[in-house]
């Protein structure tokens, strides 16, 4: 069609004016700071971000079924240390669980991305069916599972595997970190989700309006479960990360507040908290935004309250824009 | 009568960013008249309304209103000036009383405290002045719509008001509630009220109006006493053109039957309703609002629990649990609460023409014949739209709903039921869809329409079958039915055991 081959400028420009934002800062900081684009620099901040990022393309999920997870961080925490627990020298995996063992990489890998599941799935069906509001629901799964990483281990494990490791540090090609390439195709695997399938569909349709989605025969239930079960995996990669990019896993600090950054990459990225708009792109620009804050005002010596300041006001900020442009329409 | 005006509004014009939504329009109102605002939706009546009450502001123009040119700049201020408007959709506060309702805002005062015993006596006074039967202390939620629409009524008239707007007030509202409705109108012209009254029904606007306003597209067409214009002339200057047939029946051969529902109950909302259904009939479905039309098709299709009863098709016994189930065995519905739970209005056109069907795009979707077939039906149905990426929010009513009925179409079902298919929506859509209906039906399709509109019922049904408080009061053959009858059964006026066939 000769129609779909214009492309409308105008909603370009709409759509996209959060790019707008990033590169006025990415220029306005490599002004002031040559050295913000410096290889060494640009690589560390997108290693410092990605598991963030990951996070954020799970949570972007629920915030767009109108709904939230406040459960990543914890749910993070609860993998990094069971995973961790099976990557350790097989002396101290014993010393750990009595008669623990070593598991091979990609064993522990993949248990930690079931455990994220079975949590998903448990939140999702608590969500789906008992009609709690999610903000509750996840505060609750939050808790659960930072006392159950706690629980399950009451020091730091840490002298991780080198071949575990690799996930997080290894670099492919010799130049992209790993961890960096996990973040593209998890932006990749949410990108296609959302576009390309009809689940994507499905959630845009249920967080803007469940009831007609219902009625459209779409199975409301079912779909919000496997958005918290995505969201959960989301936060479990990010978990396995965590602890590969470190080499430990604290019970008790791995992943806090984590899921308060995914969110609010995600929101800055235009997802929208009234449901039913997400963007995937924008998420992306929105990890990356908050990313060259963070690394920006670090450069800048600026002190860590501040820069908490300037992030919440950004927040607050990008939020009103947001609910402006959606509003003024009506 | 006097021939001054209580409301002038002239050349008004209201630009939104791409629309022209008003192009110098004017109204003039005489008080203590019913002044009638006529066209087609998206003519620009409501936009009009909202820019004088405050809600929009009007991009040029100019108000007169009591001798004294004003521009309001919110609802309050236009209430305590004397302009209160209530509108299609309710807003109260349900878990607070109906006093509180009344006041809500500006609570009478003793010092920083609210008087409440004034509130009530207040209240009280009011609803004895115009006649209405009301608790003060009765929750809000716990009236029926009419009764809501009674307490809006009485909270207008509070504020020493000279002109009140209703805006399709009776769309919720059974016959006797309509009538209640017109006699509270009669009193409020009798102490000099002006009323601007917005409505898409012919007889009512007949039997209320004194002045009649039409507009077109944003334009003002003209403005005549309602005894010089009738119906047909009214719908010619509303759509510009000569209307056909408003109901365009054909008759069409009627096939076996294809659907059976047997003692179908759900709670005490439907009770042992039993019908057949044939191919290529459209089947009737009157009463009054709240006789359980809607929730019988709601469990029919899965949306509310069956609690007894079989439903078949083609002879074999269905087990449907939810919309989605019922889909899959060919029904398709269009519900009655176009906004609630028909379409999502932040997505496009064709997402939401689509949405039924998206199992046939299969996996990753096709996006190349996902756009045909949403442009086919669009351009079929003769929806009007700017671009299929429109989001359906920004249409007017009437092409909304001829988007949720080409997402029906594309499910291909084998019975499509439809729920007020025409409530709100302006008379040429209306045709159109009419005209639909009709032609699905000649293709073989089953068809139940749900319609509180009983011109629109005989016009189109093979037969109609009448409900009352949950029951089946009677079905009843096209040849036979007189608007008596069925109003007979509808009021639960006639044996149960009489259904007349």
């Amino acid at each position: 069609m000769k129609n779909a081959m214009k492309i409308d400028w105008k909603k370009f420009v709409s759509q996209n004016s959060i790019w707008g934002v990033l590169i006025v800062l990415v220029v306005a900081l490599s002004i002031a700071r040559p050295a913000f684009l410096s290889t060494a620099n640009l690589k560390g901040l997108l290693e410092g971000e990605s598991i963030k990022g990951v996070m954020a393309f799970g949570v972007m999920w629920a915030i767009l079924a109108k709904g939230i997870d406040l459960g990543p961080g914890a749910v993070a925490a609860l993998v990094s240390v069971v995973v961790a627990s099976f990557v350790q020298p097989a002396e101290l995996a014993t010393r750990l669980i009595p008669g623990g063992t070593q598991l091979p990489v990609w064993a522990a890998i993949i248990l930690g991305i079931l455990i994220g599941a079975v949590i998903g799935a448990i939140v999702g069906i608590v969500i789906a069916y008992t009609h709690i509001p999610p903000f509750i629901a996840t505060l609750g799964s939050q808790l659960i599972c930072r006392a159950l990483s706690k629980m399950y281990s009451t020091a730091p494990v840490s002298n991780l595997s080198d071949e575990f490791r690799w996930i997080a540090k290894g670099k492919l090609f010799g130049v992209i970190p790993m961890i960096v390439v996990v973040f593209i195709i998890m932006f990749i695997i949410s990108a296609f989700l959302l576009t390309q399938t009809r689940f994507g569909k499905n959630i845009y349709a249920i967080g803007g309006n469940d009831q007609a989605a219902r009625v459209a025969g779409i199975n409301v239930e079912k779909n919000l479960i496997l958005v918290y079960v995505w969201c959960s995996v989301c936060a479990a990669i990010g978990g396995i990360l965590l602890a590969a990019r470190t080499g430990s896993s604290d019970p008790s600090t791995s992943g806090l507040n984590y899921e308060l950054d995914a969110i609010a990459a995600a929101t800055v990225g235009g997802t929208s908290h009234t449901g039913g708009i997400c963007r995937v792109s924008g998420v992306l620009c929105g990890v990356l935004i908050l990313g060259v804050i963070n690394n920006g005002l670090v450069m800048l010596g600026v002190n860590d309250n501040m820069t908490n300041i300037i992030k919440g006001l950004i927040i607050v900020g990008a939020v009103a824009f947001d609910m402006r442009k959606n509003t003024r329409k009506i | 009568m006097s021939q001054e005006y209580v409301l002038e509004m002239s050349d008004i014009v209201k630009e939104f960013p791409g629309v022209k939504a008003l192009k110098g329009v004017e109204l003039k109102v005489r008080p203590g008249t019913v002044h009638t605002l006529m066209g087609e939706n998206g003519a620009g009546k409501s936009t009009l309304m909202k820019c004088l009450i405050g809600i929009q502001k009007p991009t040029s123009g100019q108000i007169i209103y009591d001798g004294k040119e004003v521009l309001f700049n919110n609802t309050i201020s236009a209430m305590n000036a004397g302009i209160s408007m209530i509108h299609q959709e309710l807003s109260p506060v349900p878990e607070r009383t109906v006093c509180d309702n009344v006041w809500l805002g500006r609570y009478p005062k003793k010092g920083p405290i609210i008087d409440k015993a004034r509130m009530r006596r207040e209240c009280i006074e009011l609803f004895e002045k115009l006649g209405l039967e009301l608790d003060p202390d009765e929750k809000m939620g716990n009236l029926t719509v009419a009764k809501m629409q009674m307490v809006e009524i009485a909270k207008a008239v509070s504020y020493d008001t000279k002109i009140v707007i209703m805006d399709e007030p009776t769309s919720a509202l059974t016959d006797s509630e309509v009538e209640y409705l017109f006699k509270i109108i009669e009193d409020l012209k009798a102490k000099n009220v002006a009323v601007i009254y917005i409505s898409h029904k012919m007889d009512e606007i007949f039997r209320i109006s004194d002045d009649i306003t039409v507009y077109r597209d944003g334009e003002y067409i003209t403005t005549d006493r309602a005894e010089n214009l009738t119906i047909d002339k009214l719908i010619s200057l509303m759509v510009g053109r000569e209307m056909g047939d408003m109901f365009p029946k054909v008759e069409c051969p009627i096939g076996d039957v294809i659907f059976k529902v047997e003692n179908l109950s759900s709670g005490r909302a439907v009770k042992n309703v039993s019908f057949e259904l044939h191919r290529g009939e459209i089947l009737g479905f009157a009463g009054l609002v709240g006789a359980g039309r809607t929730e019988t098709v709601e469990t029919i299709f899965g949306m509310r629990p069956r609690t007894g009863g079989k439903i078949y098709k083609n002879g074999t016994e269905l087990n449907i649990k939810s919309p989605e189930g019922a889909i899959k065995h060919g029904i398709g519905l269009l519900t009655e609460d176009r906004r609630g739970n028909g379409i999502v209005g932040l997505l496009s056109v064709s997402e939401n023409a689509l949405l039924a069907n998206l199992k046939e795009y299969g996996f990753p979707l096709k996006h190349a014949k996902m756009g045909t077939d949403a442009a086919e039906y669009v351009e079929k149905l003769n929806v009007k739209t700017p671009t299929l990426d429109t989001p359906i929010k920004n249409l007017s009513g009437g092409n909304q709903q001829k988007v949720l009925v080409a997402r029906w179409l594309l499910t291909d079902p084998d019975i499509l039921i439809v729920d007020e298919p025409t409530r709100g929506i302006d008379v040429g859509a209306k045709a159109e869809i009419h005209a639909l209906i009709t032609k699905l039906a000649g293709e073989g399709k089953a068809i139940i329409m749900i319609s509180s509109e009983l011109q629109e019922v005989f016009g189109m049904a093979d037969r109609i079958l009448v409900m009352h408080e949950g029951k089946m009061t009677g079905i009843i053959d096209r040849s036979d039915a007189s608007q008596e009858l069925i109003m007979k059964y509808a009021t639960g006026d006639v044996a149960q055991a009489g259904a007349a066939e």
